[in-house]
């Protein structure tokens, strides 16, 4: 370990140690003074970050290969740059939906390319930033407002009509009870324009945008979830494919139809051995040799409006040929596959737990003739047409659950105030008062990721997976809590059909699982997040390479690190942005993302590319990226309450300091464990008993009394 | 027959906000409280519509009067099919003190500016009960009227209105030009659907001022104070006949 250090390194060192008495001259000296002031493993990183300025650009070339032979230290910076030829895979895997054979070597350098067009444009993206310990407010302060005069007076002038409908005309219970929207109800909603809010009015729809949007979705989530499946199958994934992909002949030819309902949408990806693993799929469309036509067999399971859409986009396979290889390799392709084509046909209504009122059953395609013009998007580029159409319309999921929990919350809090035990209204004891609080900010919380989501896609965001899918899992989770509790509150009141939360309960539960597990999700919102981070970290190794030109590129660096585990503030601050009545929530935010980034780092470090496979460690990355983007949706949208001196701006104060604190303790607790050994432990743990269940086909233990 | 409909739309406070008295007891408090037009309304618009979808009638004209909030309220009865809308400017001192007889004035004057054949109105406003405004336009303009309507038919030139009165139905015929106004029963109104909501925005609002119409605003009511309603007494049970008799007889009822 005895070298000699030469003088760039001097002059980064010194500039940071420059109060430190002696000279600065091996390795020995500097890792006494790093271990001085920082814990050793930080500081034996940053002398391995230190000394590779000292080393020439075919050693950095070397490392990239990472022979075995290599000690662990070496191997473990060498990880750092193994990040980058993680891009492929996360890029797609990270949507939930693991490409694997489909993503063939031409995907791989597609990916590159965009990977470079990424690094030279800087994310806005706030979640991006959040994994590299920085802070970028530009999409989440202050809180988006995007409507202007005209677009919010029209969604006043139709929020009324709408809220009268659902009101008078729509009976959820009798939608459950009869497992079919009513038929009503159903003619009501078409003349109602609810099946087209999104189309161009120009093509027979109401041109509404994603935030106009959002307010509709989160009255139909707040009366009738079973409903807001029927559309939002049809018109937020069923025919959102033509919208974003189609073409000028698609859209005029399908959107005035299915904007009136006259034919409705399903979207068809799901198949018997295909769920979270969508790139898996099996159905397969052959193109004609005339080039005319494909022939499409598969069938697809679960599909919402199965049994009544005329309109389906349908995800097969489609055999390709690579232009240099000459090799064929199937890949994804979005198809419009009309029902009056032939061939398609459609299997019973499915018996299910809740949103009995939607209708969804298995499709069938038995050689079905698809004429070529109804490719979407591009023949082989299905995949990227099925994660973008989900990916647009997560922010729906949110909207409509926050409706829902205001509904919810509202029964909750009549029960409350009228229900009188012990002598008095239950709402005076503690227990009650935690349970309504803790609905009432989760209420809040979704609600100001939907509308800043929604916000962000207006202003022409394009970065906004890992927020869309943030708030689509919060929103699933926050919404059964606070069923659950309502039904508490309730007690044996809410548990009875008549009161009707118990069919809100029922329909929730399907949130958690479809257009995306909320684990599958957890898993992308890391990836996502650790991606970005990684590229980062190789731009850093890129300047390693030229020290002298990126000298004070690297000295920030450095410095930041080391005050970082100095516990001095790196500099970061949510000053200016946050309202000065919530610096101290604003301040618990940066200092949650300045350690969150440090953890993401050291993640990267330890894992390497092989952080994917760490679902333990992931889980939890996330949770952590899901309380602190909370954090920051809360604090925008109570400071620009508070700035603009809203009679409710002292309670959402409350919501927002209350929010922040609790979740801030869970963000430590979570990097503290991961941080810790024990988590090391646990994880293994954790694995061996899940696999002696699996061995042992359940319980392993014998039964307490031996039989 | 063929000609032009004037329909009266009042904008009210939404009929399931709570309503609350102002602390200096002169009116409600209307500030940041949901409003929407009044349900009587509604059912006037939607038989005027009716009419015109029958071809009955060759228009539609929405009438509201009071400050700049009240297009909205012009707006959704354009939304529900009315062809266009007069919106008479009525703000500050004149709109706290607009009433039946304000309104009847202009409404007639705009009668006979527009060269209207018929006026439907609402029977009565949910915010003050007045049921007024039907009867004296007809008698601002001289002209015959069928109150309450369940029913309303052209029969030639003349109108057969079902009238709902105490105790049952009573059908009148009366000559056109005339003014109804609307019970409960006639229609249910529709709803608003957002491609009309759209379509009303491109449907024109006239404004004009009451002295474009040379009306004279003055009000001879003048509103002293306006109270909350008692609130209800806790009751109590009793135990006989004999108790019950007794606490009427203490209470002064019998």
């Amino acid at each position: 370990m005895r070298r000699t250090l030469s003088s760039p390194t001097l002059i980064i060192l010194q500039s940071l140690f420059k109060d430190e008495p002696g000279e600065i001259r091996s390795d020995r000296r500097l890792a006494h003074l790093f271990r001085s002031k920082l814990s050793f493993a930080s500081s034996l990183r940053l002398i391995m970050l230190v000394r590779k300025v000292t080393q020439n650009a075919a050693l950095c070339n070397a490392v990239l290969r990472l022979p075995p032979s290599m000690s662990g230290v070496q191997r473990r910076a060498g990880a750092v740059l193994t990040v980058q030829t993680l891009r492929p895979y996360v890029s797609q895997s990270a949507e939930a939906v693991l490409e694997k054979s489909a993503a063939g070597s031409d995907v791989a350098s597609k990916a590159e390319r965009v990977d470079k067009k990424a690094a030279s444009v800087e994310s806005k993206s706030f979640a991006v930033n959040m994994f590299k310990g920085q802070i970028s407010t530009s999409q989440v302060f202050p809180f988006p407002t995007v409507l202007n005069e005209e677009q919010s007076e029209f969604l006043r002038e139709i929020v009324g009509p709408c809220t009268k409908f659902f009101n008078d005309v729509n009976d959820p219970a009798l939608n459950d009870q009869l497992e079919k929207v009513e038929d009503q109800t159903l003619e009501g909603l078409k003349q109602m324009g609810a099946f087209g809010l999104q189309v161009p009015a120009d093509l027979g729809g109401v041109g509404l945008n994603n935030t106009q949007y959002a307010r509709l979705v989160e009255i139909v989530g707040m009366h009738d979830l079973g409903v807001g499946i029927t559309l939002g199958a049809h018109q937020s994934i069923g025919f959102k494919g033509i919208l974003l992909y189609g073409n000028k002949q698609q859209k005029e030819k399908y959107l005035p139809k299915l904007a009136s309902g006259e034919t409705m949408a399903a979207f068809c990806l799901t198949e018997p051995s295909s769920g979270s693993d969508a790139a898996s799929i099996r159905s397969i469309a052959v193109p004609s040799p005339c080039g005319k036509y494909f022939t499409l067999n598969g069938s697809k399971i679960w599909i919402s409006n199965g049994g009544l859409a005329e309109i389906f986009t349908v995800f097969a396979k489609t055999p390709m040929k690579d232009e240099k290889t000459g090799e064929v390799k199937d890949k994804i392709t979005a198809l419009i596959v009309e029902r009056s084509f032939g061939g398609v046909t459609h299997g019973p209504p499915e018996k299910k737990m809740g949103i009995k009122a939607s209708n969804t059953a298995e499709v069938f395609f038995e050689n079905v003739r698809v004429p070529a013009e109804c490719v979407l998007g591009e023949v082989g580029g299905g995949f990227k047409v099925a994660m973008n159409i989900l990916n647009n319309g997560r922010f729906g999921m949110a909207a409509a659950l926050s409706g829902t929990m205001k509904g919810v919350l509202a029964k909750a809090v009549d029960h409350a105030a009228n229900r009188t035990q012990f002598g008095n209204k239950i709402h005076n004891y503690g227990v009650i008062q935690e349970k309504m609080a803790r609905m009432a900010m989760m209420q809040y919380v979704t609600e100001s990721m939907a509308y800043m989501v929604s916000g962000n896609m207006d202003s022409g965001a394009t970065d906004f997976q890992i927020e869309a899918a943030i708030s689509k899992i919060f929103a699933s989770e926050a919404a059964w809590t606070v069923t659950d509790e309502c039904i508490q509150i309730m007690g044996g009141m809410g548990f009875m059909k008549d009161a009707g939360v118990e069919r809100v309960l029922r329909d929730l539960r399907i949130f958690r699982i479809f257009e995306g597990t909320n684990d599958i999700l957890r898993l992308f919102v890391a990836l996502n997040g650790f991606q970005n981070a990684g590229n980062q970290l190789k731009n850093l190794q890129k300047a390693l390479k030229s020290p002298f030109s990126n000298a004070s590129l690297l000295a920030g660096e450095i410095t930041k690190r080391a005050k970082r585990k100095a516990g001095m503030g790196t500099g970061l601050t949510l000053q200016g942005s946050v309202h000065p009545e919530l610096s101290h929530s604003g301040a618990l935010a940066v200092k949650a993302i300045e350690q969150f980034g440090e953890v993401i780092e050291e993640l990267l470090l330890k894992h390497g590319k092989r952080i994917i496979d760490e679902q333990f460690v992931l889980k939890r990355v996330a949770d952590c990226a899901i309380d602190l983007y909370a954090m920051i949706v809360v604090l925008s949208r109570a400071s620009r309450s508070l700035s603009q001196g809203h009679s409710s701006a002292e309670h959402e104060k409350m919501l927002c300091e209350t929010w922040c604190t609790e979740a801030y303790e869970r963000i430590m607790q979570d990097i503290k464990f991961l941080k810790s050994g024990t988590s090391k432990q646990t994880f293994k743990n954790l694995r061996a008993i899940s696999a002696a269940v699996v061995e042992n086909g359940g319980v392993v233990s014998p039964h307490p009394l031996g039989f | 027959m063929t000609g032009r409909v004037l329909v009266g739309v009042k904008r009210v406070i939404d009929y399931a906000v709570k309503i609350r008295v102002k602390p200096d007891n002169t009116g409600v408090a209307t500030d940041g409280v949901k409003h929407s037009m009044n349900p009587f309304c509604e059912i006037a618009v939607e038989e005027a519509v009716r009419l015109k979808e029958k071809k009955l009638v060759n228009e539609v004209v929405a009438v509201s009067c009071g400050p700049q909030q009240v297009q909205e309220t012009i707006r959704t009865a354009l939304a529900m099919g009315a062809d266009r809308g007069i919106h008479v400017e009525v703000s500050g001192k004149d709109y706290e003190s607009l009433g039946p007889l304000q309104v009847s004035k202009i409404l007639a004057a705009l009668a006979k500016k527009e060269d209207a054949s018929l006026i439907i109105l609402g029977k009565q406003a949910i915010d003050d009960d007045c049921n007024q405004t039907g009867q004296m336009t007809a008698a601002q303009l001289d002209w015959p009227q069928g109150t309450f309507a369940s029913e309303v038919t052209f029969e030639g030139d003349k109108l057969k209105v079902v009238r709902e009165v105490d105790g049952g139905l009573e059908t009148i015929k009366i000559n056109t030009p005339a003014v109804v106004t609307a019970d409960l029963r006639l229609n249910t109104p529709r709803y608003a659907t957002l491609p009309n909501i759209m379509k009303a925005k491109k449907k024109k609002i006239a404004t004009m001022k009451p002295g474009d119409l040379g009306v004279d605003m003055s009000s001879r009511v003048e509103v002293l104070r306006v109270d909350e309603p008692p609130q209800r007494q806790a009751g109590m049970k009793v135990e006989s006949v004999e108790e019950l008799v007794g606490k009427l007889k203490e209470a002064g009822r019998i």
